[in-house]
């Protein structure tokens, strides 16, 4: 079995594993970072977004081996000494989840809009480019108003 | 105000986990020497099981057990129930076809589970279902709901002729016929309630697990109602005694009534752990959630309203084909009945209503409640009716909506179909939305709209719900094998914080949160010392759940009433400890005081005297703890107007929602962030109903629509920002004030948003979802 050298979270991480092992499965199972959820089987849901190398990635389309020398950044990853993410902290202060399923996903999602869009996000393209996450409880609405915030305290 | 008390939108508690990942769903739960288990489902619609041979799978690699129907048949396991009666036009109660778990002899749909497949790995699991030799004799399949019962179609349990589960005429007959036939005008539409497929994000799980020592079977599972699970896996399924069985619904990944259900899987891994000794877990991928969830809606009706000459409504009459799938679920027949056509007099004075029921079995997944439950259905057939009925009579949607509305001053208001509303404002919802969707602005928008070669429409609701459910007695009535009160124990510890333990069960309305909100108002114990505890048939004392918008009208005032009985326990405490008269003590803002003095006691201090009574009221039970149980008076009624304004491009039939205005009663609000959160995924799970979601079988009884990119969930680009207020009375009838808010949106947005379009083309009707090609198409003819 091939073996993965991974750098999680600013950890190294070393395993084997089958060639066939996804991302998610390698997160969530292997190393127990269950926060990476899945939600669908065919790429769409977006509940499995972790980043890459600082790009953002459906862990569920990708394989373990694929990540092998990457750094790979869950939504573990991003409170800093136990303060969140000005990203998470936007989600709580604007009510940007309900069940918290989709959550992971949809925060490591805004972050890689940030990183390609700016600071500065209108409604139009937060909605356009959250087309790959799905959520069934929000709405949406306090979504977008999370994201404009989040990338908003991000630039300040 | 109270800090974090009632109406502060306070921050949520929960949210925390959830944000850093530490959430916990069944499928994190990993436990040692766990097993996986796979499920073989039927590939066919309808068919006979003619030989099913496990010997090469129980051999391969891996594999550590392989279970079918007829081992669960041995150890008198199952079958699945239905909880709810009705009785059909003959007298007798709807027809109940067996529902194995596993199956024996005969598949009904596709998904239907056939074999259970228990391995080291879920890898194994899967190579061995593939190993297992099923014989099906395929059979015809029945999948149209309006044709089910036609002589021509197959016959899916012999329990059942003509597949027919019940057939249920409620109403004044005569009376109808007779106003129809002196009736100024009558108005008659023919629709479709489009099936959908609930669709909460987290995929169902189970994880069973086996302790040989104390004989208690511990089964996490995706559940809304842990208790109900366990009553009804040991009182009905034999899984297990209930004080041998422990159900815990962790985070839950959103229900919207799926996860209401007791399901094959579930009871299956519960037994199969003790089978073989070792955790089972089982986690449904979205495919296995499209073909074995419970699907919701479809319905195929007819509705007719008579009216007089001012479109004063005299009657109606609405025939109902309801399709439940081929078996029923847990809850299933009182969603097309009792949940339905007690709706149907909405928010209007109609004196006389007659509905007929016809439900049917088909080679589909089982139909049940999904967010709103009969509700919904009801609320479109009425409201798209009211808008063909002000189209019949030359009327403005709004005039005609006005002239029949139960005047705020008739309240309680006794209709024609069993409800007796408490209380209600109809025209101040429809005032104030008009407002905020600025209604009288409309024609202007609409002329700028034709110059940009657009078409815009706006689209009236006005809906009526009932929630808070339920009165047990009048559910028992009905049919209802359950009580649907509701339970709390409020307990303080020693050092003065509160844990806070609810049969409800939150997943994503933030329990957590509203609750602690109603503790720290009435007993002043600080927002951030109280835990709000669920989910765990071991740490909560019983509970119906949640679903039908009951938390907080049912579940809320029970935590109320075991707020009150501490209070009037800490006041004898306090008057002890006070050197006063019981009667001379006070409560207010956390502190017991001897009226007219400064002499005061925190409640923190109450409680720790009633841990260490060293110095007691004599005979008083030391402790500060107390469970209450509340059963409600009648249903809660939540009730508004959503507007809905659409812009439609007759060349694509892509129609874009530019502005929608929900103006609700739902009583008191506790935590309006929240509230809102509800309304705006309501309205978009509504949107999904009306423009996007449509759950199709092929003629075979193959789901062709099992994907999400099959099957078009609303994305953040297919909706707007939402305009929300509102126009709250204060409902006698429950203790608390409130009334419910996370159905409403799901009810209210599918007639609005049809209604929007069929103003925008100016035709009678279109049926759901209004996809662009049916738009289109639509347009085409209108043109």
């Amino acid at each position: 079995m091939p073996i993965v050298n991974i750098n999680v979270n600013g950890k190294p991480v070393s395993a084997e594993v089958e060639a066939r092992t996804l991302l998610v499965q390698f997160l969530r199972e292997n190393l127990r970072l269950t926060g990476t959820h899945v939600g669908c089987d065919t790429s769409q849901c977006g509940a499995c977004v972790v980043h890459v190398d600082g790009k953002s990635v459906k862990a569920c389309t990708m394989l373990a081996v694929m990540a092998d020398a990457c750094e790979v950044t869950t939504i573990e990853g991003l409170a800093n000494n136990g303060s969140m993410h000005p990203m998470q902290q936007a989600f709580m202060d604007n009510h940007g989840l309900q069940c918290g399923f989709c959550t992971p996903g949809m925060v490591m999602t805004a972050l890689d809009i940030v990183n390609r869009n700016g600071n500065d996000l209108d409604d139009s393209t937060v909605r356009k480019e959250l087309e790959g996450n799905i959520c069934r409880c929000t709405g949406y609405h306090n979504i977008v108003k999370s994201v404009k915030a989040g990338a908003k305290t991000m630039g300040e | 105000m109270v800090e974090n008390g009632i109406g502060v939108s306070v921050l949520r508690k929960e949210d925390n986990r959830f944000l850093i990942g530490k959430g916990n769903y069944t499928d994190d739960i990993n436990v040692a020497g766990q097993t996986h288990a796979y499920f073989l489902r039927s590939p066919h619609g309808h068919a006979t099981i003619d030989s099913i041979d496990i010997s090469a799978a129980a051999a391969s690699a891996g594999v550590v057990a392989v279970f079918t129907g007829d081992d669960l048949a041995a150890d008198g396991i199952g079958p699945l129930i239905c909880g709810v009666t009705v009785t059909s036009d003959d007298g007798e109660p709807h027809r109940a076809p067996a529902h194995p778990a596993l199956a024996q002899g005969k598949v009904n749909y596709v998904g239907d589970h056939v074999a259970i497949v228990i391995a080291e790995t879920l890898a194994q699991a899967k190579d061995g279902a593939e190993k297992i030799a099923v014989d099906y004799g395929v059979l015809p399949a029945v999948t149209e709901t309006a044709r089910a019962a036609d002589d021509d179609q197959a016959q899916i349990h012999e329990v059942a002729p003509n597949n027919m589960c019940f057939n249920w005429p409620f109403g004044d007959k005569e009376g109808v016929e007779a106003a129809f036939a002196s009736a100024h005008k009558v108005s008659k539409l023919e629709l479709i309630n489009n099936r959908m497929v609930t669709n909460p994000m987290e995929p169902r799980a189970s994880l069973g697990e086996y302790n040989t020592g104390t004989e208690e079977i511990t089964l996490h599972v995706t559940t809304q109602n842990p208790h109900v699970h366990r009553l009804v896996l040991s009182a009905f399924n034999q899984l297990a005694p209930e004080h041998k069985l422990r159900v815990v619904g962790p985070d839950v990944g959103g229900g919207f009534g799926a996860k209401i259900f007791v399901y094959a899987e579930e009871l299956v891994v519960g037994w199969a752990c003790r089978k073989i000794e070792r955790p089972v877990k089982w986690t449904g991928d979205r495919t296995e959630a499209f073909l074995a969830d419970a699907h919701g809606r479809d319905h195929v009706a007819t509705a007719e309203m008579a009216m007089d000459e001012d479109g004063k409504f005299l009657a109606m009459r609405v025939m109902t084909q309801a399709n439940l799938g081929a078996y029923l679920s847990t809850f299933s027949t009182m969603v097309p009945s009792y949940l339905y056509a007690f709706l149907l007099a909405g928010q209007y004075t109609t004196p006389l209503i007659y509905s007929e029921v016809k439900a049917v079995f088909t080679n589909t997944a089982p139909v049940d409640a999904c967010r709103g439950a009969g509700r919904p259905e009801a609320t479109y057939l009425l409201e798209r009716l009211v808008d063909v009925a002000a189209r019949d009579m030359g009327l403005d949607p709004a005039e005609i909506r006005r002239r029949n509305f139960i005047p705020k001053d008739a309240f309680p208001y006794q209709t024609p179909v069993v409800q007796c509303y408490d209380s209600g404002d109809y025209v101040a919802a429809l005032d104030k939305a008009m407002v905020l969707a600025d209604y009288e602005g409309f024609p202007a928008r609409a002329t700028e709209a034709i110059a940009r070669g657009k078409r815009r429409g706006i689209g009236l609701s006005s809906y009526v719900e009932a929630c808070g459910i339920a009165p047990s007695a009048a559910v028992g009535q009905l049919g209802a094998g359950v009580g649907l009160w509701e339970s709390a124990q409020v307990r303080f510890n020693p050092t003065g914080n509160v844990q806070v333990f609810t049969g409800t069960h939150s997943h994503g309305q933030g329990h957590e949160t509203t609750f602690a909100q109603l503790v720290t108002e009435q007993l002043g114990v600080p927002f951030e010392n109280i835990e709000v505890i669920h989910g765990d048939t071991a740490k909560t004392q019983f509970g119906m759940g949640t679903y039908g918008s009951r938390s907080l009208a049912v579940g809320g005032v029970a935590i109320a009433k075991a707020c009150e009985k501490l209070i009037t326990k800490g006041k004898k405490i306090a008057a002890h400890a006070l050197e006063a008269a019981e009667g001379d003590i006070e409560f207010a803002d956390g502190n017991f005081t001897v009226a007219g003095t400064d002499k005061a006691m925190n409640i923190g201090e109450v409680a720790f005297n009633a841990y260490v009574p060293h110095s007691y009221p004599e005979g008083l039970e030391p402790g500060f703890d107390e469970n209450a149980f509340f059963d409600p008076l009648n249903f809660s009624f939540p009730a508004g107007t959503h507007i809905c304004e659409v812009e439609v491009d007759t060349d694509t039939g892509v129609v874009e929602i530019v502005k929608y205005s929900a103006v609700d009663d739902f009583g008191k609000l506790v935590n309006p962030m929240i509230v809102e959160g509800q309304v705006h995924g309501g309205i978009v799970h509504g949107v999904g109903q009306a423009l996007l979601e449509g759950c199709r079988y092929d003629s075979e009884g193959q789901l062709i629509t099992a994907t999400y990119m099959d099957y078009a969930m609303p994305r953040a680009d297919n909706v707007p920002n939402f305009d929300v207020d509102y126009a709250p009375t204060d409902p006698p009838d429950n203790p608390l004030g409130v009334k419910g808010c996370g159905e409403a949106g799901a009810i209210g947005a599918p007639p609005a948003v049809i209604n929007a379009i069929t103003n925008a083309l100016d035709i009678k009707h279109i049926d759901m979802p209004a996809t662009p090609e049916n738009v289109w198409r639509a347009a085409q003819g209108a043109a």
